[in-house]
């Protein structure tokens, strides 16, 4: 991993922010949302650092992250973020950039167990091909 | 014909690089009354002065205009500079073309042609300007200092040390404020009460000192040198006379309540004094908490007093007194937690404030100085600091920096490792910011030599587990997740301005920022001065700050308060509104907007023939005049003018922008 | 009174007991939930980026119908549907662009002006609590529940507006007028994983096992729910838990608030009808 000045400059950031609507420049890694989130030990690269790399301009580190599947976008670090950054949103621009950019989806139904495909309520269905598909 | 000079600043490159000064001149030649125009790269140096004095002379001057920066940086600097030559000091004219112009825009040919805009305007003014000339008034020769904690306590001294008498209100039944519920100070950590004692003994014994406590100010009136004010006396329910301050009062009061001097660890009475060492030594009772104020029931109090000292009939007292000066010191409130409850601050005992720490850690305090955990009184083995909490925070809390923080909490790391030996401190943090002297390194002794462990993460939630509280964060530096079981968490709270600031800034005249702090009327070169002259700032009020920024902040006050009680007169702001008789009409518009009270009624004899009548007309008291101007837009028939700013020469600045 | 009804997806099919135990217990309190007609899936999820705007189509179209109904209030039971609609009607009451392009779409003149309300907050503000536990017949005396929020009725923190995000008290208070004897535990607002269950069972399982580690050591013997994945996750991970693990935590019943309701206002023996 290295940051360059290429990097920083880059356009991932420009379009990261105008897809989530949010300021990614605001954050001064408090890591606040990294210590509070229930998922995060399944993360290779946490909250902070997300944000952290959005402002270095780490594009391949961010987009070859497991975590951006991982968050479950329960929206506990951005009810307790400091510089009001809505993480989830973040995290799902950078998903949706990727799932433009390589076309395929992460989730198909073929994929789904048939234990999941019988019990899961439509509900967490909808979410997860809402999430994870294009 | 007026000979008008007009004289362009550069401001070196802060007007010269967006505003063609060449250009300018050229048009400024061509003005009416225009009869001499030059430049200087920095007007206000004394060469840039001399220029202007030998011009008036040179060319016979008879109104001057200087296109600089804003009237509020050099506008007494200039009329001193045109007074040195001769000319009535109000002949000058400032064209403001750095705030209001080079400063605000980035293209050089609209900054050129707002910049010839705004010359010709004040030309315009200067053309009409008439000579004002100022009165002298007399001062009040006493101050008044709002609040006993540092603050007051020091300028108070400080004040009454030069010769002046000083009067000293504290809302509380004894002065000390927060520093008197410290234990140690940084980064010395001498003992904060040893420092304080002192001085609050000074104060009770200074001759020049009038120490007013349970009081609050109720109403300000005036102006600079003449201010008066009325002070409510809370009925104290005890004769400050009589009573000696023996304390068998408050041994057999029986109502029990939370002690605010606690942090509510402890009890007080319903009659107390708030902590020992309190001055005066005198209790007062608590009437929402007595037993007989609530129910008619008890005089337990009264029974016992050895000096006949309760009188339950007292009132509150309004006492109206007069100063030339106010000094401001009224202190900080620590932020309230509702939006924290990540932190199960008031779901679980062992979660506290640093305030709250600081009575666990003092020797006077609820365990005797005994650091102890509140749920099961005892020591506790691990205890996490958390900074930041309802600072740095635009979401939930401050968005500011509370200032004190970083390094009371490296003191609370120091204490609890001299205090409890073997004991751990986990100090989570965001930034940690130690500018100051000694501050640096006591930082670093904290983690040094009494073994802290600062970890960079915000942290996240505190919740039970059995006996214990795990705190959840992360380690930002390492990457590593952080999960501490612990035995006490100490929440570094912010710093609030006080709840009723707001309200005690209105009766002063003077402004806050967003969060209620008050306002400083230069945040570098007048820092303990308001917008309203005659009063002064020190200490928390004005923003967060610590013990050492606080007491030179209140010797600084002093020291203004001082050279203002010291003059014998001052003189008055000529720039008042006038009434003209002849045009009044005596609906009285005027005196509906003034909001200093300047404008009052009077009654004037007119003959008609031969008959004389009375007729109503307004009339300012320029004493209290301000020179708002809101009395001249008010007056229909146009019969007020603002002198300085009259109606003439305001009609013919709105003539030179639009004709 | 009279509420536009709103049951979602999932209260149709796999969460049929929530509907059936609402529509039973709102009748007994007195309360008409009138279905809105051809209501659609709402989504599931509020969009998270600012160029999704057709997805509130959905809700809109339905709270436009609740409106042309003449009901000032919409009740959904789904904690996801719940979080879609307050949302959507937050975006529809501040956003005049978003609030232009779907009006313009749905041809509606759509404001915001119904609220968005869940069965709780009815039955917290409308009905009251105080008079709930009056109307209680069979008292959930001795049962020791604890109420698991998840994260959609609460988050985003000011965005729903629903309860203090940290410290919720509106499961808690509810249980009290049941008669229930509530259970404290930290994990009560903690995500179960939510949809991580479709694709990243692993985690679900993990989060889903220190919910209910937290719940039973602190002594619940049941858990109450407003939201059919929470519960489809906590019930579908306890068995892969107990076999991990071996905690005894296994085996905690589930339960839609509305079935306890149901129990303790003694509407129950309707099931089925």
């Amino acid at each position: 991993m290295k940051v360059t000045t290429d990097k920083i400059n880059s356009n991932l950031i420009k379009e990261v922010e105008e897809v989530s609507g949010q300021k990614v420049s605001a954050c001064f890694q408090c890591a606040k949302c990294t210590g509070g989130c229930p998922v995060v030990w399944a993360m290779d690269v946490y909250p902070h650092q997300i944000l952290r790399y959005a402002q270095l301009g780490l594009a391949d580190e961010l987009l070859n992250s497991k975590t951006l599947w991982i968050c479950a976008s329960c929206q506990t670090c951005d009810s307790r973020c400091p510089r009001e950054v809505d993480i989830p949103k973040v995290i799902e621009a950078l998903r949706l950039v990727l799932l433009r950019a390589r076309g395929g989806n992460y989730l198909h139904p073929n994929n789904l167990p048939a234990r999941v495909l019988e019990n899961a309520p439509q509900q967490g269905l909808v979410s997860a091909f809402r999430k994870y598909a294009r | 014909m007026k000979r008008i000079g007009v004289f362009l600043c550069w401001c070196g490159s802060n007007i010269a690089a967006t505003v063609d000064i060449e250009e300018t001149m050229a048009a400024a030649r061509k003005m009416p009354g225009v009869v001499y125009v030059d430049h200087n790269k920095y007007t206000c140096s004394e060469i840039g002065q001399a220029m202007i004095r030998e011009a008036i002379a040179a060319h016979r001057l008879d109104r001057v205009v200087i296109g600089s920066c804003s009237p509020r940086m050099h506008e007494n600097t200039f009329r001193k500079t045109v007074e040195a030559a001769g000319l009535n000091p109000f002949y000058l004219e400032i064209a403001n073309i750095r705030e209001q112009c080079s400063w605000v825009h980035k293209d050089k040919l609209t900054a050129t042609e707002k910049a010839i805009s705004l010359i010709r305007t004040a030309v315009a003014k200067a053309a009409r300007s008439e000579p004002l000339f100022s009165t002298e008034m007399s001062i009040e020769r006493r101050a008044l200092v709002i609040g006993g904690g540092i603050a007051g306590i020091q300028a108070a001294l400080d004040i009454a040390d030069a010769g002046f008498e000083v009067d000293l209100v504290e809302k509380e039944p004894s002065i000390g404020g927060r520093m008197a519920q410290l234990d140690k100070t940084f980064p010395t950590l001498d003992c904060s009460a040893c420092i304080l004692t002192p001085k609050m003994v000074d104060v009770a014994q200074h001759g020049n000192i009038n120490l007013i406590t349970y009081s609050e100010v109720e109403k300000v009136e005036g102006f600079v040198g003449n201010f008066t004010v009325t002070i409510r006396n809370r009925a104290r329910s005890v004769d400050m006379e009589k009573c000696t301050g023996c304390g068998d009062c408050y041994a057999k009061c029986p109502s029990k309540v939370d002690s605010e001097f606690e942090m509510g660890l402890a009890k007080r009475r319903a009659i107390y004094t708030p902590f020992p060492q309190a001055v005066p030594n005198k209790p007062a009772i608590d009437r929402a908490n007595c037993r007989y104020f609530t129910s008619g029931k008890c005089k337990v109090c009264q029974k016992v007093c050895p000096a006949g000292a309760i009188d339950y009939e007292q009132q509150d007292q309004l006492v109206e007194k007069k100063y030339g000066a106010i000094v401001v010191a009224t202190g900080f409130d620590t932020h309230k937690l509702d939006n924290y409850g990540e932190y199960a601050y008031g779901k679980h005992p062992d979660v506290i404030t640093s305030l709250e720490f600081e009575r666990l850690v003092n020797a006077s305090g609820p365990t005797g100085g005994k650091i102890l955990r509140p749920s099961n009184g005892q020591p506790p083995k691990n205890v996490a600091f958390i900074q930041c909490v309802g600072s740095r925070d635009k979401a939930k809390g401050n968005p500011y920096c509370a200032k004190i923080c970083c390094m009371y909490t490296a003191k609370h790391a120091i204490l609890l490792s001299e205090k409890v030996p073997g004991a751990n401190a986990f100090v989570f943090y965001i930034d940690v910011r130690t500018p100051g002297k000694d501050y640096e390194e006591f930082y670093n002794r904290a983690y040094e030599e009494c073994g802290a462990t600062y970890i960079r993460g915000n942290v996240s939630k505190v919740f039970p587990d059995g006996d214990k509280l795990v705190v959840r964060s992360v380690d930002a530096l390492s990457g590593a997740l952080v999960e501490l079981v612990v035995d006490m968490v100490v929440l570094a709270t912010s710093v609030d301005a006080r709840a009723d600031a707001r309200e005690l800034a209105q009766k002063l005249s003077i402004t806050t920022n967003a969060y209620n702090f008050f306002n400083e009327a230069h945040p570098k070169l007048r820092p303990v001065e308001t917008q309203t002259a005659g009063v002064f700032l020190a200490g928390a009020c004005q923003g967060p700050k610590d013990i050492p920024d606080t007491v030179a902040q209140a010797s600084a006050a002093a020291v203004k308060v001082v050279s203002l009680l010291n003059k014998e007169s001052l003189l008055s702001n000529p720039t008042v509104a006038e009434v003209d008789i002849k045009l009044c009409s005596g609906d009285m518009s005027c005196l509906a907007v003034c909001p200093y009270g300047a404008i009052a009624e009077k009654f004037i004899e007119e003959r008609h023939g031969r008959e004389i009548r009375k007729r109503r007309v307004a009339e300012v008291n320029t004493a209290l005049c301000q020179g708002c101007g809101a009395c001249t837009v008010a007056c229909r028939p146009g019969a007020i003018n603002l002198k300085g700013f009259t109606n003439e020469q305001i009609l013919a600045e709105v003539d030179a922008i639009c004709l | 009174m009279r509420y536009s009804y709103y049951p979602g997806c999932t209260l149709k099919t796999k969460a049929k007991v929530f509907e059936d135990t609402t529509l039973q217990t709102a009748r007994a309190l007195g309360l008409e939930f009138a279905e809105v007609e051809e209501w659609q899936c709402c989504g599931a999820l509020y969009p998270l980026n600012t160029e999704e705007v057709f997805p509130l189509l959905s809700p809109v179209r339905s709270l436009a119908q609740a409106r042309a109904a003449g009901c000032t209030k919409l009740v959904t039971l789904c904690a996801g549907c719940y979080n879609v609609f307050r949302r959507t009607n937050r975006t529809m009451r501040s956003d005049a662009e978003v609030r232009g392009k779907i009006n313009g779409y749905l041809e509606e003149d759509y404001r915001g002006q119904v609220d968005v309300v869940h069965y709780l907050e009815i039955l917290k503000n409308d009905v009251g609590f105080a008079e709930l536990a009056e109307k209680v017949s069979r008292r959930l005396e001795g049962r020791k529940i604890a109420p698991y929020y998840g994260c959609l009725l609460l988050k985003p923190r000011n965005e729903m507006d629903f309860d203090d995000v940290e410290n919720p008290t509106i499961f808690e208070d509810f249980l009290r007028a049941l008669g229930a004897n509530v259970v404290e535990y930290p994990y009560r607002t903690e995500c179960c994983g939510s949809y991580l269950s479709m694709a990243n069972e692993e985690v679900a399982a993990t989060a889903v096992g220190r919910i209910l580690t937290s719940a039973f050591k602190n002594g619940a013997e049941a858990l109450v729910v407003a939201c059919p994945l929470c519960k489809y996750n906590l019930e579908e991970y306890q068995k892969g838990f107990r076999e991990a693990a071996g905690s005894p935590a296994a085996g905690i019943p589930v339960l839609y608030f509305t079935e306890l309701l149901a129990e303790a206002l003694d509407v129950r023996e309707q099931d089925g009808q």
